[in-house]
């Protein structure tokens, strides 16, 4: 027992949020991220250290990168990767998510990522299933793979967090990523400011140890990270703003509001984007700034290195 | 029936400023016959038996005035009989039925049916409510009059609020009319979209929709406005916030309208809401612990009026989902009492003051004869241990529906007999 105590190298047994981890866990997850850069970049990009185990992924929301990064990171390593077309499957029919839970669990999986557009359904999965669970995104709660992938990124870029400058900045009130990255910064010692008008800044957020800023230049003044956030117009079921070339005009990132931070600073964005209504399109593409593809590369090392770690 | 004696009770009886050391005699017809401090050994007949209750207490049957049913139409969350046997055992011994059923209480047909299936399956008594609005739409106003006829003694759209103004301000004359008593649920629509918990650092941290104390807010002052104006009978269902119990200071001295409050936002706040716990998804929703302690200051200082047991009965399934998906409300008609008792053992608020807000304020408000020991009265009242300990456990509860707010709650007393017609129908044991 003692040697397989000694294999548990995570807190907990899923991974439903920033929140829950130590610093300890964050440590592990991004030192073993690091070993699979390289092997990513190799021409052989297969081991086989999750082989005979089941992964599946239940996205309840359409995903891209998230998806198909998750899927990736499952077959690099050998697992037997499922994707649940959620549109074809029995939820369409009324079935409810513990049951579905329930299902799946009957089927012995080793893992659940799970993306859902409510808040805390990772949670809910997670009480009743056997198997490890990795939240891919739940709601406006929280995406800590797309945190860690971020960190993993400053990391990379800067060599380190503590003691950065870091803002995030866009539709606040609907993102999951900030929250994340809010905590995670913080824990590893950034200075995080947070920049939205103030229809989408959520209540007290300043309570989780962030600056509040309604004003885009004040907000990124100084910055080393510059993190823009995708305007979630499909969840935003009444007016909150006025237009969207308003939001470019105050909020977009543009080379005049990029000016007020550090000379070196990096822009970053979780995906997808929206040019030209929260990022002036030359900007993200500009690979002296722009760190957007770099973020997708380590994402799936990120992946592969939380299905490893939590499926131990 | 036989005449029934009880000595040496701690006898609470606000309706009669009644707060002392006696006795109670429930005569032939169930009636009262005696009570307080005169009823003791020595003048009651030495041949008769009496029960003696040292170190208990004796109060008037609980009127619970915010009492969801599922007779008609949702039966497998909660019927007559389970609702009645859940309110014995709490010493509730009138409920105030809400008018959200299926169908809805809305037009004098389906009142007939209610009232008879109400005296036919109850054992407690049973006062319906009839909706404001037909089927709830918040356009038409039902039929005050009649439906008053047929013995609804309020008007409400339960877990609807009117939210056209004028509308409302026409159901105030109507009201003023017809004596009716309208009761409003205070939210407004607009400004709690999509909402389930409360707007704060708990719905920011949790990812999940705020609900804002101003749409209770705004509702209450608009219609306090109107009540000015238009100047009916009105009673604010439910307050949960600080904000609400600065508005009812202001303007109780101008207007006459009563207050209630349901014992979850007087015990719980939002943090007890942790992990997505979905049976304390509530409406409205648990605030913040300065929300709660103001709500208990209004109790002392006599701006909230009544304390209900805001009994939501509904079935696992629907609680077993997301949060954002997961139904609205709890079930705790059956630990109204002993939840209340937790304000009178931890000081927050005097005993005599608690039993007048589940008991003598609510009927006088509904403006039924119930909720007091008055001689000749019938003898529905309730045998309390005040200081008994016990655990709130869901597979214990007596109501159908078993989504409790205070699952695992140590809790300090417990009703060990209620008698309805000076019939006893519940006993601990």
């Amino acid at each position: 027992m003692a040697t397989s105590k000694k294999a548990i190298k995570i807190s907990q047994k899923h991974l439903l949020g920033i929140q829950d981890l130590s610093i300890n866990d964050i440590n592990v997850i991004l030192k073993e991220s690091k070993t699979f850069i390289t092997l990513n970049k190799s021409k052989n990009k297969k081991i086989d250290i999750l082989r005979g185990k089941t992964q599946i992924n239940l996205f309840f929301e359409p995903s891209t990168r998230t998806q198909s990064s998750f899927e990736l990171a499952g077959k690099r390593l050998g697992a037997d990767v499922m994707s649940m077309n959620i549109t074809n499957s029995a939820i369409k029919k009324g079935e409810t998510l513990i049951d579905t839970a329930m299902t799946l669990n009957a089927m012995h999986p080793d893992i659940i990522v799970i993306r859902h557009q409510d808040s805390g359904a990772c949670n809910l999965l997670s009480q009743k299933v056997n198997c490890a669970v990795l939240n891919a995104g739940d709601g406006r709660r929280e995406h800590p793979t797309q945190a860690l992938l971020d960190a993993l990124t400053i990391i990379d870029r800067k060599k380190k967090i503590q003691g950065l400058r870091i803002a995030i900045c866009g539709d606040i009130l609907h993102s999951r990523v900030a929250r994340s990255n809010i905590y995670l910064l913080n824990m590893l010692g950034a200075e995080v400011n947070i920049v939205a008008p103030s229809n989408l800044m959520p209540k007290d957020i300043d309570k989780l140890g962030v600056n509040k800023f309604t004003d885009m230049k004040k907000g990124v003044k100084d910055c080393d990270i510059v993190m823009m956030l995708r305007l979630q117009n499909e969840r935003m079921t009444s007016s909150f703003l006025s237009s969207n070339r308003e939001y470019y005009e105050y909020y977009g990132l543009t080379p005049d509001k990029l000016s007020f931070a550090k000379e070196d600073a990096l822009i970053m964005h979780p995906g997808p984007m929206n040019r030209g209504i929260e990022i002036d399109t030359k900007l993200a593409d500009d690979i002296n700034k722009s760190v957007i593809k770099e973020q997708v590369e380590l994402g799936v090392a990120v992946r592969m290195a939380c299905l490893k770690l939590f499926c131990e | 029936m036989k005449k029934k004696y009880f000595l040496n009770a701690h006898i609470i009886d606000p309706k009669n400023s009644i707060d002392e050391l006696g006795g109670l005699i429930i005569n032939e017809n169930g009636k009262i016959e005696a009570v307080g401090k005169k009823v003791n050994k020595n003048n009651i007949p030495s041949r008769e038996k009496f029960i003696d209750l040292s170190g208990k207490h004796i109060f008037p049957g609980l009127v619970d005035m915010r009492v969801f049913v599922g007779e008609p139409g949702l039966e497998y969350k909660e019927n007559f009989r389970t609702l009645s046997n859940a309110a014995l055992s709490g010493g509730v011994t009138s409920a105030i039925t809400m008018p959200n059923t299926q169908p809805v209480i809305d037009n004098v047909s389906i009142v007939d049916f209610l009232k008879r299936r109400g005296r036919d399956k109850a054992k407690i008594n049973i006062y319906p409510t009839a909706t404001l609005t037909k089927n709830l739409e918040g356009k038409n106003m039902t039929e005050f009059g009649l439906l008053q006829g047929k013995g609804i003694v309020g008007f409400t759209d339960g877990v609807k609020t009117i939210q056209n103004s004028r509308l409302m301000s026409r159901i105030m004359r109507s009201a003023y009319d017809l004596g009716s008593l309208i009761i409003q649920h205070a939210e407004d629509y607009h400004l709690a979209e999509n909402g389930t918990v409360n707007d704060g650092i708990i719905a920011t941290k949790l990812g999940l929709q705020g609900i804002t104390d101003l749409a209770e807010k705004v509702i209450i002052e608009r219609d306090l406005s109107l009540l000015e104006e238009f100047n009916c009978r009105y009673h604010i269902a439910q307050i949960s916030s600080f904000k609400s119990v600065e508005v009812i200071k202001y303007k109780k001295n101008d207007v006459d309208f009563s207050t209630g409050v349901s014992i979850n936002n007087l015990s719980l706040n939002e943090n007890d809401i942790g992990d997505f716990r979905t049976f304390l998804k509530l409406s409205p929703p648990l605030r913040t612990e300065e929300d709660r302690l103001s709500l208990i200051e209004a109790i002392n200082k006599n701006l909230i009026d009544v304390i209900v047991s805001d009994h939501k009965p509904e079935d696992e399934e629907s609680k077993r989902l997301t949060f954002t998906q997961a139904a609205t409300g709890a079930s705790g008609i059956e630990t109204l009492l002993p939840l209340s008792l937790e304000l009178f053992h931890n000081g927050s608020v005097k005993l005599y003051r608690i039993i007048e807000l589940l008991t003598n304020n609510p009927a006088k408000i509904l403006k039924i004869n119930k909720g007091n020991l008055s001689i000749g009265n019938d003898a529905d009242f309730c045998i309390v241990d005040v200081n008994k300990p016990w655990i709130v456990k869901k597979e214990k509860m007596i109501s159908k529906s078993k989504n409790t707010c205070i699952e695992n709650k140590k809790l300090q007393g417990k009703v060990l007999c209620t008698y309805i017609n000076g019939n006893e129908l519940f006993n601990l044991k």
